[in-house]
């Protein structure tokens, strides 16, 4: 066994020390009727033997890079330079732990520093934590510590939330004692969210671009909520779109959460991903997750440690803010990376491109016949409607080689008047080549 | 102190407090002073090569962003220098012994990384069509079938994004389970040596928690747990092996206790390294358990993550797993992703994270799980639970043990008796290991014993690392027992940084980089 030092010899002579006669010893605790002797598992194998395996699994998807692709709805297929996978992939950033001892973890302390000042700019509020599982939980404690700041009970949540997410918080809130009052599937970008916030209302949960891709405009719905002493919490799903559009702090959100993934990590299926949580810098102490600060340690030198850890499980335990521990610690650093790469211009610039190829993808699908465009403002992914049932028309897509977008049924079972809504995303990996394989397919699939 | 544009110090050390001469730099050799990305990073550079797009009319309904972002960037190079420098102020398991108890820092084989990066798997997004991921579902597959085999339990909640995301699915499912009888039990049962997660969790979710008392030995009584049952109780949250490194002896009769008075038997699993092929959790009576493959299958921790927390359910909550599930067909692993694809008898309390789980993560402990196999999973428990032995036994006539001289699990918990009258505290004592070129072991946990000092050196250290790691700790306990308080009271002094001002940290918090005042850079850039 490639990973185990110990020869046979070795493991004797240390046995001898401790002063036992077998290994079975050392495991006396473990009741003699309890102890499991083999697992119905396979025996150990070689690299080539594991790389055959995961290879002929790997081998069984089709990769988002080997077709024109167009799939988003929370996760997005964006290039990421060589060097961010090369330096994530140091020794030092990627077999380290929790920085626990600052003195020998400056390296992770800076990074986590600077991606809170990326996210804090970013989103333009005070305040960021040095990152969250995903986005979607982001939201959650988002929720969580609305109530907790104006003890009140029951979040808004609009209808152009990613349903997913929307599950996310009504999965555990009701569980922590709250009320969810989740506004209908909203693919128009038409709702009336200001008549849903009340006097009992603690947040208002608002994800621009929403998922069906509209733009939404924060301030108004900022101003009601604050004028019932609610707060609004912000949700993007795509952080690429910051470069472009007003950024939410800037349109008076409270609490800003969303996914990170699209800056610096791959779409892996879903995970691991990194969440990006912001608010203003009063509300720090109810903020869930790590923080990192700079002080000065025993020379006078600038450092930096985790700080205001009172909020934290490990010294509040159940009076803590989160159970949140284990964070997105190296896909927080992917993301930073990429972010130092790109700067404010290559950002600006990425952001442009983004949109610019899904206004020219939005303008040749919804001129075929049938096909119609839902939205008027859009940043990088909007929804189509289909003259029938877009699964289906995705599936025959597949097999003239295009992957699609999302089904809004994937996303909303059970809803026969959303069955034609297909969600479609184009970023700056996609050519005009792949764009005329899209809407060549789509007119042959409908004619 | 502050840095000037080039990222040299404005103020030096100074020789009364330094040991070491000032450079011109302030840097020391090989330790580079690094600067903040904010303060050597340009508005105008970008490290990408992106071409401006064509002429075309923006669609953003009058919210395009009205002013900078203010992100400086750096070029590749300049990218590669920073992060690189950065880097080489990490202690890190693949450079030495990190021997940080209920942490489990393990080697991370890098095939590992290499088949996380194959296109089929870190190229694939979670919504794209099922007809196009089949391999990606049958991974999940074959990875629930590995984790239920290896706990003897009947279904996994893959979806948890880390240990302690997988303590709320376990309970969420008790609470879902406990709601579905049509009964209202309010309370938690959680040990005073528990993670701290664990009455986190509890609360998070509206449970009271009720403390239960610990053993001299750290470990848990079935009296104790008996006379704090009641019918408002609703689960017991246990560590097992406990965090004192010590196995649960009596865990039979505290689950049976449990459930005869219709509760839950919750074990937190982050020390489940050290009995994967010696015992299943699901004959000990456990009705839920979180792995943290990060812990147990060797998935990088990545200085703080991600984890991954897959959660194995018993009879009585498989059908409380949440959305989405692995469902075993006929013809080959199902994705259950809605309510709508529901059989009869399924009936999951909800959905914990936006997609499917941590597959970067499953297949990185996939991986190293093939690569073990069911020998070598019960050889690596063997290994590290004989090198947490062999550690106690070089040591144990030197340092002091809480519960006496006793057999342990896979870490070894030590406290600071034997400091007494030293004038050297456990954080002195760590630190100056810092110096030996050590990063401590987990200190001041568990909370129960004073002065903790929890030593796990997993199974991947030899006996020759282990040789030389307790004679350094004996050498240090013996300069302690000497008086050399230098040694310990001004450690670290080889570190990167010297002891940092955590209460400065605490009390003025500065959790962003602010641009100094023109006058302040005027004087700084002199």
């Amino acid at each position: 066994m490639r990973y185990l030092p110990h020869s046979d010899s070795d493991r004797q002579a240390m046995l001898a020390t401790i002063g036992v006669g077998s290994i079975d010893d050392l495991f006396a605790d473990i009741p003699s009727d309890l102890r499991v002797h083999g697992l119905d598992l396979p025996r150990a194998a070689g690299e080539i033997s594991v790389e055959r395996t995961l290879g002929r699994l790997s081998a069984q998807n089709v990769s988002a890079s080997s077709v024109p692709f167009f799939v988003g709805a929370g996760a997005y297929k964006h290039h990421v330079p060589a060097t961010v996978d090369h330096l994530i992939q140091r020794s030092e950033f990627l077999t380290s732990y929790t920085p626990y001892q600052p003195e020998i973890t400056q390296g992770t302390l800076q990074y986590l520093f600077e991606f809170q000042t990326q996210v804090a700019h970013l989103t333009g509020m005070e305040v960021a934590n040095a990152s969250m599982y995903d986005g979607s939980t982001a939201t959650v404690e988002a929720v969580l510590m609305a109530h907790r700041l104006t003890k009140r009970g029951k979040a808004v949540l609009s209808g152009g939330l990613h349903p997913h997410y929307r599950a996310v918080v009504e999965s555990l809130s009701p569980m922590a004692g709250e009320t969810v009052d989740a506004l209908p599937a909203d693919p128009g970008g038409t709702e009336d969210i200001l008549a849903a916030i009340d006097a009992d209302t603690s947040c208002v949960v608002v994800q621009s671009p929403s998922v069906y891709g509209h733009l939404i405009d924060l301030a108004p719905i900022a101003a009601k909520a604050h004028e019932v002493g609610a707060l609004l919490v912000a949700v993007f799903t795509e952080a690429v779109s910051l470069g472009l559009v007003e950024p939410p702090g800037a349109q008076g959100a409270d609490i800003v959460v969303g996914e990170g993934q699209s800056i610096g990590n791959a779409l892996s299926f879903g995970g691991p991903y990194v969440g990006l949580f912001a608010t203003r810098l009063k509300y720090v102490r109810q903020m869930p997750g790590r923080l990192c600060g700079e002080t000065v340690d025993a020379e006078g030198r600038r450092g930096f440690v985790l700080t205001l850890s009172t909020r934290e499980q490990h010294i509040r335990r159940d009076k803590a803010t989160s159970n949140i521990c284990t964070n997105s610690g190296l896909c927080a650093l992917a993301f930073t990376i990429h972010m130092t790469l790109l700067g404010e211009k290559g950002l600006s610039r990425l952001a442009r491109i983004n949109h610019a190829n899904a206004v020219k993808l939005a303008e040749s699908l919804s001129a075929l016949p049938g096909v119609s465009l839902l939205n008027d403002s859009f940043f990088n992914e909007f929804t189509i409607r289909l003259p029938g049932d877009a699964a289906e028309i995705v599936e025959k897509l597949v097999e003239k080689g295009v992957l699609a977008g999302v089904p809004v049924s994937r996303l909303e079972p059970g809803k026969p008047e959303l069955a034609d809504l297909l969600i479609v995303a184009s970023t700056e990996v996609n050519t005009d080549e792949d764009r005329a394989a899209f809407v060549a397919a789509l007119a042959e699939v409908l004619a | 102190m502050s840095m000037h544009s080039q990222g040299r110090p404005t103020v030096a050390a100074t020789a009364a407090t330094s040991d070491t001469p000032d450079t011109f730099t302030g840097n020391r050799a090989l330790q580079i002073e690094e600067a903040l990305l904010f303060e050597v990073g340009r508005h105008d550079v970008t490290g990408v090569d992106l071409d401006e797009p064509a002429e075309f009319s923006p669609r953003l309904g009058g919210l395009a962003r009205k002013r900078p972002i203010d992100l400086p960037g750096l070029s590749e190079p300049e990218t590669m220098r920073h992060y690189v420098r950065l880097s080489q102020k990490n202690y890190a398991i693949d450079s030495g012994l990190y021997p940080l108890g209920s942490c489990t820092m393990k080697h991370n084989p890098r095939l590992n990384e290499k088949m996380a990066r194959l296109p089929g798997i870190g190229d694939v997004h979670p919504l794209q069509p099922l007809s196009t991921v089949k391999g990606a579902v049958e991974l999940m597959a074959e990875l629930g079938r590995w984790l239920i085999e290896m706990t003897g339990m009947t279904a996994v909640a893959l979806s948890p994004k880390a240990g302690a995301h997988g303590e709320l699915c376990g309970m969420m499912a008790i609470k879902a389970a406990i709601a579905a009888k049509g009964e209202t039990r309010n309370i938690v049962l959680v040990p005073e040596s528990a993670h701290g997660t664990n009455p986190a969790t509890a609360a998070l979710i509206g449970f009271k928690v009720v403390t239960v008392p610990a053993r001299a030995d750290g470990t848990v009584a079935p009296e104790a747990v008996k006379a704090l049952l009641s019918p408002d109780v609703a689960a017991i949250m246990l560590t097992n092996p406990n965090t004192c490194g010590l196995f649960e002896r009596d865990v039979v009769e505290i689950a049976a206790a449990v459930h005869a008075a219709g509760a839950y038997f919750y074990c937190d699993g982050a020390n489940f390294n050290a009995i994967v092929g010696k015992a299943k959790v699901g004959e000990l009576g456990v009705d839920a358990m979180h792995i943290n493959l990060h812990k147990t299958f060797s998935t990088p921790h990545g200085g703080g993550g991600p984890g991954a927390g897959p959660v194995v359910l018993s009879e009585r909550l498989a059908a409380f797993a949440p959305l989405p599930f692995v469902r075993i067909e006929a013809d080959g692993p199902v994705l259950v992703e809605s309510e709508e694809a529901l059989l009869p008898g399924e009936t999951p309390f909800g959905r914990m994270t936006a997609f499917h789980g941590q597959m970067g993560m499953f297949v990185r402990a996939l991986s190293y799980m093939l690569s073990h196999g069911s020998d070598g999973l019960q050889q690596a428990s063997e290994d590290a639970v004989l090198n947490a032995n062999y550690v106690r036994a070089g040591l144990r006539d030197l340092m002091s043990q809480p519960s006496g001289d006793r057999t342990c699990m896979h870490e070894v918990l030590f406290d600071d008796t034997f400091l007494e009258g030293t004038g050297v505290t456990t954080l002195d004592f760590a630190k100056a290991m810092i110096d030996e070129g050590y990063h401590p072991m987990t200190m001041y946990f568990p909370l129960v014993v004073h002065g903790a000092m929890l030593i796990e050196p997993t199974e991947s250290e030899s006996k020759a690392s282990l040789d030389l790691f307790i004679a350094t700790l004996r050498d240090l306990v013996m300069k302690a027992k000497a008086g050399d308080l230098e040694r310990f009271q001004q450690a670290p002094r080889f570190a990167p940084r010297r002891r940092l001002d955590e209460t400065r940290a605490a009390r003025s918090p500065k959790l962003k980089w602010e641009k100094p005042e023109p006058w302040v850079e005027a004087a700084a850039a002199e």
